[in-house]
């Protein structure tokens, strides 16, 4: 386990560092930085103390390790338009769209669970038909417009539920759902057909032989089983979420690393841009190294493949 | 050609099934790019402020001549959808032939060779999926010009690991076959091993990940343009539509439901036709 686990978590690294790389190379294709950091009729001494200054007449590959040694540091520069270091910035936002993306996942999973279960136990009854029909529109629905659509309902035509803002609980039902909407359909099929195999199994056999109650049966020792392979996925889903916040908190005006970085892009605020993407993909790796642990936890066959 | 009644038999078994409506609301969807502005009712482009925020035509004020309502600048928005679909239909068009293409070169190399090459594509495909694709969409849109070609940048940078890694594991499957080994040793060159053995092999898969993605593809654009990311104005995109009409919600719902309807039963029949797809041709790709 422990060769398993230094293995996944140095994998970890490599792709933070390869992610890092793509920020970086990306973000040097836009041109030069000078051209954002001084007046247009800057004389030409002091363009070239600047570039010197940020070591921006040495190669390109020695540019990236001062920026990653600057990165590991935490310092990724100054916002332009807030004026503060960036990574402060992005951490202020954080715990926002954390908040989101655990109430989104909340949501899906409290929809996701019963709807796999009823559509397994009662296989071709109407909830497994109507679950199907749903998880084909869900599929199909694009995240922004779902928020645009409750919006529309539930905050403009209702007036139920206010229709963008951060503060309040009631402030955070439609983000959650439209963000968490997308992924319900993949994770019912996934609670549904581990509730099939574990149905069919012999434990569960026997305890129906003994006379346990089928709602026992179900929603206690069958679900127990089956919830692994979801639980174990959680992470991807997570992960997911946290890419689909960009679009959710812009719609929302939910103020969150997401909607902060799309702000930055428009206003073309790069320490921002780079800090905030940098650090989502780091969140994102983190998620699905702990995916791959459970996993090695759950199934001992996972530690030594590959 | 006349076929027998065999083979018309035969033929008419393969096509049981077939999802003739999603089938139909593809058709249409490409007719409208393919017809340009031949078929469009209006100009999309036209304001005609008298018929600004006019409802759809079954609701009181609203008429034929606006089947599904105008906007705020009273354009007409049925005819903004059918040029709209122009950018969907290209976006997808190069995002997958793309994708496509560069995913299953890397793939059939890596699987083919394995090694160094294996594992160096495998380390690649990983260092690009640690960045999600969103963020790295607004990373290129910062450093380059949003636009067309900057939308379907992203999604083949995007989407080729998904074509490469499942079409790896089906090179390497194959590789271990009797077949190849006998190609191998009869002294067939590598490039002839690749042309006449194994991309027919993985053809079908590869028709099967295709139409699985077009769905994908537009709702990723839409997003995109959505945000201010993707297509830019004057040019017409369903994403760029919706991103207008958000400003004028509370005046004309009709504006932000047909575009997402438009969106909707597009990735609907495009889902529904894959998915029938492949049943067809590459049932082992199900767990997708």
């Amino acid at each position: 386990m422990a060769g398993f686990l230094a293995r996944r978590v140095m994998q970890g690294i490599i792709s933070i560092i390869g992610a890092s790389i793509i920020i970086f190379v990306i973000s040097r294709l836009s041109g030069d930085p000078i051209a954002m950091l001084l007046p247009n009729d800057a004389p030409a001494s002091m363009i070239e103390e600047t570039r010197r200054n940020l070591g921006l007449d040495r190669p390109l590959w020695v540019q990236y390790l001062i920026f990653a040694q600057h990165a590991l540091s935490g310092d990724f520069g100054n916002s332009y338009r807030w004026k503060m270091p960036a990574l402060q910035l992005i951490l202020a936002r954080l715990p926002a769209t954390i908040e989101l993306a655990v109430c989104g996942l909340l949501f899906s999973v409290a929809i996701a669970v019963p709807v796999g279960v009823m559509s397994a136990v009662q296989r071709g009854g109407w909830i497994d038909r109507i679950g199907r029909i749903f998880a084909m529109l869900g599929q199909a629905m694009p995240a922004f417009w779902v928020g645009l659509l409750l919006i529309l309902v539930f905050a403009i035509h209702l007036d139920w539920l206010p229709a963008f803002g951060y503060g309040s609980p009631s402030q955070l039902i439609l983000p959650a759902i439209s963000l968490g909407w997308y992924p319900v359909a993949a994770q019912t099929r996934i609670v549904r057909s581990a509730m099939l195999d574990v149905l069919d199994s012999d434990h569960i056999r026997l305890s129906r032989a003994l006379g346990t109650p089928e709602r026992l049966i179900v929603w206690k020792y069958a679900l127990r089983n089956a919830a692994v392979p979801l639980l174990t996925m959680l992470g991807v889903y997570f992960a997911a979420m946290l890419g689909g916040a960009f679009v959710v908190e812009t719609i929302f005006a939910w103020p969150g690393v997401g909607r902060t970085v799309v702000e930055a892009v428009f206003s073309r605020d790069f320490p921002v841009v780079q800090a905030g993407v940098l650090f989502t993909s780091i969140l994102f790796v983190i998620s699905n190294l702990l995916v791959d642990i459970s996993y090695g936890i759950v199934d001992p066959r996972i530690r030594d493949a590959r | 050609m006349a076929l027998s009644t065999q083979e018309f038999a035969m033929r008419a078994d393969w096509l049981r099934g077939i999802p003739w409506l999603p089938l139909a609301v593809l058709g249409a969807v490409g007719l409208c790019a393919a017809g340009g502005d031949l078929l469009l009712p209006f100009d999309p482009g036209d304001l005609d402020l008298a018929a600004a925020f006019k409802p759809p035509a079954w609701l009181p004020g609203g008429s034929m001549a606006n089947p599904l309502g105008a906007d705020n600048l009273g354009r007409d928005i049925l005819s903004r959808i059918m040029a709209g679909s122009r950018v969907s239909v290209i976006v997808t068009f190069y995002a997958i032939l793309f994708s496509g293409s560069i995913g299953a070169v890397a793939g059939m190399i890596a699987g083919y060779f394995g090694g160094v090459v294996d594992t160096m594509l495998m380390r690649l495909i990983e260092i690009q999926q640690s960045v999600p694709a969103i963020a790295l969409a607004l990373l290129l849109a910062a450093a380059l010009e949003p636009g067309l070609w900057t939308v379907i940048v992203v999604i083949v940078l995007t989407y080729w690991a998904w074509y490469a890694r499942i079409i790896r594991g089906e090179i390497m499957a194959l590789k271990g076959r009797d077949y190849i080994a006998f190609a191998r040793v009869a002294g067939v060159g590598t490039p002839t091993i690749f042309a006449r053995h194994l991309l027919p092999n993985i053809f079908n898969t590869l028709v099967v990940l295709a139409t699985l993605q077009v769905g994908q593809v537009i709702l990723f654009e839409a997003s995109l343009s959505f945000l201010g990311l993707g297509i830019q104005q004057p040019d017409i995109s369903w994403g760029l539509m919706l991103s207008d009409a958000r400003q004028y919600i509370t005046n004309a719902w009709w504006a932000i439901t047909m575009p997402g309807i438009a969106i909707m039963l597009t990735c609907l029949s495009a889902n529904v036709f894959g998915d029938w797809l492949r049943d067809r041709l590459d049932p082992q790709l199900r767990q997708l």
